[in-house]
C-alpha cells in the first residue's frame, strides 16, 4: 500500500475503483471508526441524544444530497417526505401490528413512492421553479397531516405516541440505555446509508445522475432517459428521507406535525450547503454541522450570562442572528462547503512544503 | 484493409459499406413563422463521410438535431436502416429500418446515433473518464439496489465497459487528461473529449457539429486525423459540418450544401465546388434582378439630393 498519493500506481481497474488508495487515507477511516465506537463510552445521555439527531440528520441529508447536490432538482419537500416516512412507519408497526423493521422498510419504499410522484414537476421545471413546486408538496402533505380528515392519522389526538422499539424478541431498555441503544441502531444504518449513497456515485446510475444536472440535453443525446433519471432520483432520494423519517418517530417516540414543517426543509437544505453540494462527505458534515451549531451557541450564551446577561435573555433572537451570521461566512469563505475546505486542508499538507 | 490492435469495434452499424444508411425524406421544420429547412432530402452512404455546409443561419445544425431527435420536423421523414450484414459481436442483423422523426431524442441515440455539439456540451464537473463512461451508459444496466451494493454485477459492469473507454482514450490520445475534470481542459481538449464521448457509444452513425470550430491550423489538423482515424480504421459513418473549406473538400466523401433552409446542391466534393448555386450562396453575385437595380438607382438619387 503507497504511503502518499504521489506512490500510487494502480495496476488494475479493480484497485484504482477502490475509494481509497493511500495509507493515510486507511488510516484516518480507520480513526473514524474508532470515534465511532468510542462515542457511547464518554457521552453523557444529553450529548448522546444530540448524537442520535446528528446521526439521523445525516440519513436526511445524504438523501437530500442525492436529489439537490447530484442531481441538481432543488427539492423544499424534504419535510413533507420525513412526514410521510415517519407517520407511514409508526401507523404500520404500531397500528397495524406489522414488525417494526418491516414497517420501517415499507415506510421506505411509500416514502419513495410519494417522493416520485411529487418529482413529477421535476419533469418540466428547472431550478427555483422547481423549487416552488415542491414547496407545494411540503405545503400539501402538511396541511393533510395537520387536519388530519377523518382523524385517520392520530386518531383524533394530533399526535402519535409511539411504542418503544422493539424487534426480533429485542427491547430498547429505559433511560440508562435508552440512548446508547438507539446510538447503535443508528449508526449501524447510517453508516449502511453513507456508504450506499457513495456506492451509487461509483456506477453509471449516480453518472447518469451527475450528467442531468450539468447538461441535460447532451445527456439526453449520449441515451440517458430524463424522465427516469430525473424520477429514479426523486425515489432513490425520498428513500433515504423516508428513512430518516421513520426513524425520527421511532426514536422520539411521538409523531406530530410540528417536527416536519417548512423550516425543516430549510434546515436540511443548509445543512448540505454548508456542507457542500455534490458531496456525500459534504452532507455529513454539513449534518453534523447544523445540529452542532445550536447547541454550542447556547452552550456559549449560558457560559456568558453572568457577563453579558442580554445573552441569556435575548437567547433565541441570539442564536437566530448567530446561525444566520454562521451560515453567511461559510458562503462567502468556502462556497463549496466544509467539504471543501476539508479538502483543502488536506491537499495543504500534501503539497507541503510547496504552495501547490 | 487496415488493421487495429484494439479489441473493440467502435462501429456500431450492422450495415454493409456502400447501402444508404440515413435517409433524410423531404423535411421541413419550422419555428412559428420561420422556416428553417424546407422540402430537404439527401441519403448518407454507409462507409462515407458526409459533409454538410452553409453559410450562417443556413440551417446546418436544425438538421443534426432533427436527425438526433432533439427537433421533430413538421413535415417528412428521417430513416435509419440497420441490417444486412453483421454488427460488432459478429451476429447476423435483419434488416430494417427505423422512423427517427418519432422517437425522442435517448431512443435515437440507443439506436447508435451519437453526436457532438456546436458549443461543446459536456458534463463540466466530470472528469473525463467519467464522461467518456457516461457514453457507455445504453450499454449498461443500471439497476438501483446492485448500484448501492457496489461489489458484485455494478464493479464488475464498470470494470468490462472500461477496457472499450480505454481505447478510445488510447485512440483520441486522452492518457494525461484521464482524471482531469473537462471543465478545466483547453477547448481543444474539450472537443476531443466530445468526440471521445460519441465513440464510447460505439456509433452506428456519428454526427460532428463544427468539431473544429475556433481551432488552430495545427488543433484542426489533428482533429481531422482523429476523425479519419474514426472513419477508417472504425469504420464509421460521419455526419459532419464544418465551415473549413479545405478541410471539407480534403475528408469527405460527399457535400451538401444548404442556403436558407433549402437544399441548393448535393454531390461529390469536385461537383459541389464547381456549382454555381453554391458559389452564390458563398459569394454573392451581381444580381440580374431589374427590380433590384431599379431600387438600388432610386436609393442612389435620394442620397445624391
Amino acid at each position: 500500500m503507497a504511503m502518499t498519493a504521489t506512490g500510487v500506481h494502480h495496476r488494475s481497474y479493480t484497485s484504482e475503483l477502490r475509494l481509497r488508495a493511500t495509507r493515510a487515507e486507511y488510516v484516518r477511516l480507520a480513526l473514524m471508526g474508532v470515534l465511532l465506537v468510542v462515542v457511547p463510552f464518554v457521552l453523557d445521555n444529553y450529548w448522546m441524544s444530540i448524537a442520535n439527531t446528528i446521526l439521523i440528520a445525516i440519513i436526511g441529508a445524504v438523501g437530500l444530497n442525492i436529489l439537490v447536490g447530484y442531481t441538481g432538482q432543488i427539492s423544499l419537500g424534504q419535510g413533507g417526505f420525513l412526514a410521510v416516512g415517519a407517520y407511514t412507519s409508526v401507523i404500520l408497526s404500531d397500528r397495524m401490528g406489522l414488525p417494526t423493521p418491516l414497517a420501517i422498510a415499507l415506510a421506505v419504499v411509500m416514502t419513495a413512492v410519494v417522493g416520485t410522484f411529487f418529482g413529477l414537476p421535476g419533469l418540466r421545471l428547472k431550478g427555483l421553479y422547481l423549487a416552488i413546486a415542491t414547496l407545494a408538496s411540503q405545503q400539501i402533505i402538511e396541511f393533510l397531516i395537520r387536519r388530519d380528515y377523518g382523524d385517520f392519522l392520530t386518531g383524533g389526538l394530533g399526535y402519535i405516541n409511539v411504542e418503544r422499539l422493539g424487534f426480533l424478541g429485542f427491547q430498547v431498555g429505559g433511560r440508562d440505555v435508552f440512548e446508547r441503544q438507539w446510538y447503535v441502531i443508528l449508526a449501524v444504518l447510517a453508516v449502511l446509508s453513507v456508504v450506499a449513497a457513495r456506492n451509487i456515485f461509483r456506477t453509471g446510475l449516480g453518472r447518469s445522475f451527475m450528467a442531468v444536472r450539468d447538461q441535460d440535453i447532451a445527456a439526453e443525446a449520449i441515451g440517458v432517459n430524463l424522465t427516469r433519471a430525473k424520477l429514479t432520483a426523486f425515489a432513490v432520494s425520498s428513500g433515504f428521507v423516508g428513512l430518516a423519517g421513520a426513524l425520527t418517530a421511532h426514536y422520539s417516540e411521538v409523531v406530530s406535525w410540528e417536527k416536519f414543517t417548512l423550516e425543516v426543509s430549510i434546515l436540511y437544505l443548509a445543512m448540505i450547503i454548508v456542507g457542500g453540494l455534490g458531496s456525500i462527505a459534504g452532507a455529513v458534515y454539513g449534518a453534523i454541522f447544523m445540529t452542532l451549531l445550536p447547541v454550542v451557541i447556547r452552550n456559549v450564551a449560558n457560559a456568558l450570562e453572568s457577563v453579558v446577561p442580554f445573552l441569556g435573555s435575548q437567547l433565541p433572537a441570539v442564536q437566530n442572528a448567530t446561525f444566520g451570521l454562521v451560515i453567511i461566512l461559510f458562503l462567502i469563505i468556502e462556497p463549496r462547503g466544509l467539504n471543501r475546505l476539508w479538502e483543502r486542508i488536506k491537499e495543504y499538507f500534501r503539497f507541503w512544503p510547496f504552495r501547490y | 484493409m487496415l488493421t487495429r490492435a484494439y479489441q473493440h469495434s467502435l462501429n456500431g452499424s450492422s450495415r454493409p459499406e456502400g447501402l444508404p444508411l440515413l435517409e433524410v425524406d423531404d423535411i421541413s421544420l419550422r419555428f412559428g413563422g420561420v422556416k428553417a429547412l424546407t422540402n430537404v432530402s439527401f441519403t448518407v452512404t454507409q462507409g462515407h463521410v458526409h459533409a454538410i455546409i452553409g453559410p450562417n443561419g443556413a440551417g446546418k445544425s436544425s438538421l443534426l438535431n432533427c436527425i438526433s431527435g432533439i427537433y421533430h420536423p413538421q413535415e417528412g421523414q428521417i430513416r435509419l436502416h440497420t441490417g444486412g450484414g453483421q454488427d460488432f459481436r459478429g451476429k447476423d442483423v435483419q434488416e430494417g429500418q427505423h422512423l427517427l422523426t418519432q422517437l425522442p431524442s435517448y431512443k435515437v441515440a440507443r439506436l447508435g446515433v451519437a453526436r457532438s455539439f456546436q458549443n461543446i456540451e459536456l458534463f463540466s464537473h466530470l472528469s473525463v473518464l467519467e464522461n467518456l463512461m457516461l457514453g457507455r451508459h445504453i450499454h449498461m444496466r443500471h439497476s438501483v439496489l446492485a448500484s448501492m451494493l457496489w461489489f458484485g454485477p455494478a464493479r464488475k459492469q464498470e470494470i468490462e465497459h472500461r477496457h472499450l473507454v480505454e481505447e478510445v482514450i488510447d485512440l483520441l490520445q486522452l492518457q494525461s487528461y484521464r482524471h482531469k475534470p473537462v471543465g478545466a481542459l483547453a477547448y481543444g481538449i474539450q472537443k476531443r473529449v466530445e468526440l471521445g464521448r460519441a465513440l464510447c457509444i460505439q456509433p452506428a452513425l456519428l454526427l460532428l457539429d463544427e468539431p473544429m470550430a475556433g481551432m488552430n491550423a495545427e488543433e484542426k489538423e489533428d482533429m481531422a486525423r482523429y476523425i479519419l482515424d474514426v472513419h477508417e480504421l472504425a469504420g464509421v459513418s460521419v455526419v459532419l459540418i464544418e465551415h473549413d473549406m479545405n478541410v471539407v473538400m480534403d475528408i469527405s466523401d460527399r457535400v451538401s450544401v444548404l442556403d436558407f433552409g433549402k437544399l441548393i446542391a448535393d454531390g461529390t466534393p469536385d461537383e459541389v465546388k464547381a456549382d454555381p448555386a453554391v458559389i452564390e450562396a458563398y459569394l454573392g453575385s451581381d444580381t440580374e434582378d431589374d427590380e433590384v437595380k431599379d431600387a438600388e438607382r432610386r436609393m442612389q438619387e435620394r442620397t445624391d439630393v
